[in-house]
């Protein structure tokens, strides 16, 4: 039995594209507001594991599990517990931020008054109501990753991941995020982070898996550790 | 837990309208080519006026589908260029639902084209098709290509040569679907006995909601891996 605390379980995951393994039967688990910070080189992995929490891709075998609900067959369930940050601000750059906003949260099932408030609160926070009714194309980087920040969080996910989401981000960007990431922490969201930056390691960070060449290689907690030492002997 | 289907649906059509009012990024591109389609085909068929009329239904059927292309290969790049699809299937609404509302705004786009085009091959053609019978048919027969349109363009988006592949994929698959609607068109526009334009048309119909209900069972094998 899991433990009760546990919020994602994932067992002997393999994702195989054609004949190129990208994950070899990987096994973890993940505590409720939980901080991790998954480290790898490029191609180690990372964005495909964090498609496959997200249910944006189907496991070519394993298990995933999450608040108790198991993918593919409950993915639904999975789906909406869940807030997804890319590289990619995945926003209509037509679109302004509230009509962005309110569109995902028609998709999350939020109604009408629920999504007002919540985007009026979100704008708000992130510093963006001024722009609330500013076309997303003409918003900087900085800008969009913010109200990438306010789609994925709109239906209040128990669990974000983010996919690189340092970059192309300024060192001003780059540190709101930091404390967008520390807020969501305090607020007992469960965090998996994707970077193969070791200098983007948030402080809030608790804990480090290193993926390499599709497995688990390094699995602890971060603490006073020497991430560049671990890092450099889990990849080699 | 799981958003309701057609409020999913209809938030997807409400942004893609939204966006395309905002933008005019597809309706412009289409329609500007299906004028210059039609009156291409026009001056090409100025010396002989018999024939002009006789393939007035075949145009306007030829130069719906071009544009219909035009207008799913580019709306579909833009939503997968700017991570929507996937932001889209990350969310928890039915496959099925997404494929209704991209169905749904493909097709009102195209039916727009096609509204504009029936006055003006009706001036430049000499053959009346401002008929209701014939705008029944050109929107059946539109929302017919926008079914198939819209399976065909998710997937072709998702390859590196999506521009040439949608046609490659696509004309084999609605050529019987073509045959049928300028069949319906020509017998409506010649007088033909209802008996004969009536059945094409009832074709045209019966192969719509097949391709319907296929597309709608088959998209969510398409977008999931």
């Amino acid at each position: 039995m899991p433990e009760a605390s546990v919020i994602i379980e994932v067992e002997r995951l393999s994702k195989v594209y054609g004949s190129l393994p990208a994950l070899r039967g990987i096994n973890f688990s993940v505590r409720r507001g939980e901080f991790v910070v998954l480290l790898g080189a490029n191609g180690s992995g990372k964005s495909t594991l964090l498609r496959l929490l997200s249910g944006l891709g189907k496991p070519t075998a394993g298990l995933i599990r999450v608040g108790g609900w198991e993918m593919p067959g409950e993915a639904m369930a999975v789906r909406a517990q869940i807030g997804l940050i890319t590289h990619q601000p995945l926003l209509y750059e037509n679109l302004t931020a509230r009509e962005n906003l309110d569109f995902y949260g028609a998709l999350y099932g939020m109604s009408g008054a629920e999504r007002e408030g919540r985007i009026q609160e979100l704008l708000r926070e992130l510093g963006l109501l001024k722009r609330a009714d500013s076309l997303a194309r003409t918003f900087s980087r900085g800008m969009k990753q913010r109200l990438s920040i306010a789609r994925a969080t709109l239906h209040q996910p128990d669990v974000l991941l983010l996919d690189e989401p340092y970059s192309g981000l300024d060192q001003a960007a780059a540190e709101m995020l930091d404390a967008m990431l520390a807020a969501a922490k305090r607020e007992g969201r469960t965090i998996i982070m994707s970077t193969h930056q070791l200098t983007r390691i948030p402080k809030a960070a608790e804990r480090a898996l290193v993926l390499s060449r599709g497995k688990i290689s390094f699995d602890d907690a971060i603490g006073r550790r020497d991430m560049s030492v671990i890092y450099r002997s889990a990849s080699a | 837990m799981k958003t309701p289907f057609f409020t999913g649906a209809a938030a997807i059509i409400k942004k893609d309208l939204r966006a395309e009012f905002r933008a005019r990024e597809l309706v412009s591109v289409m329609g500007l080519f299906a004028l210059l389609s039609v009156l291409v085909f026009s001056f090409a068929l100025e010396l002989d006026r018999e024939a002009r009329e006789e393939a007035v239904s075949g145009v306007l059927w030829v130069t719906l589908i071009f544009a219909s292309m035009l207008g799913l290969n580019r709306g579909m790049a833009l939503e997968c260029d700017q991570g929507g699809l996937d932001a889209m299937l990350a969310a928890p609404v039915s496959r099925s639902a997404i494929y209704l509302g991209k169905l749904l705004g493909n097709f009102i786009f195209t039916a727009i084209v096609g509204m504009v085009m029936l006055p003006l091959m009706t001036v430049l053609y000499g053959k009346n098709l401002l008929d209701a019978w014939v705008i029944g048919t050109t929107v059946i027969g539109v929302f017919g290509f926008a079914t198939i349109g819209t399976l065909l363009a998710t997937m072709t988006v998702q390859t590196r040569a999506r521009e040439a592949l949608l046609p490659i994929a696509m004309l084999p698959i609605v050529l019987p679907f073509l045959l049928t609607a300028v069949r319906a068109t020509t017998g409506l526009l010649n007088g033909a006995l209802d008996g004969e334009w009536r059945g094409s048309l009832g074709m045209l119909a019966g192969i719509t909601v097949i391709y319907f209900v296929i597309c709608l069972l088959l998209y969510r094998y398409v977008v999931e891996e």
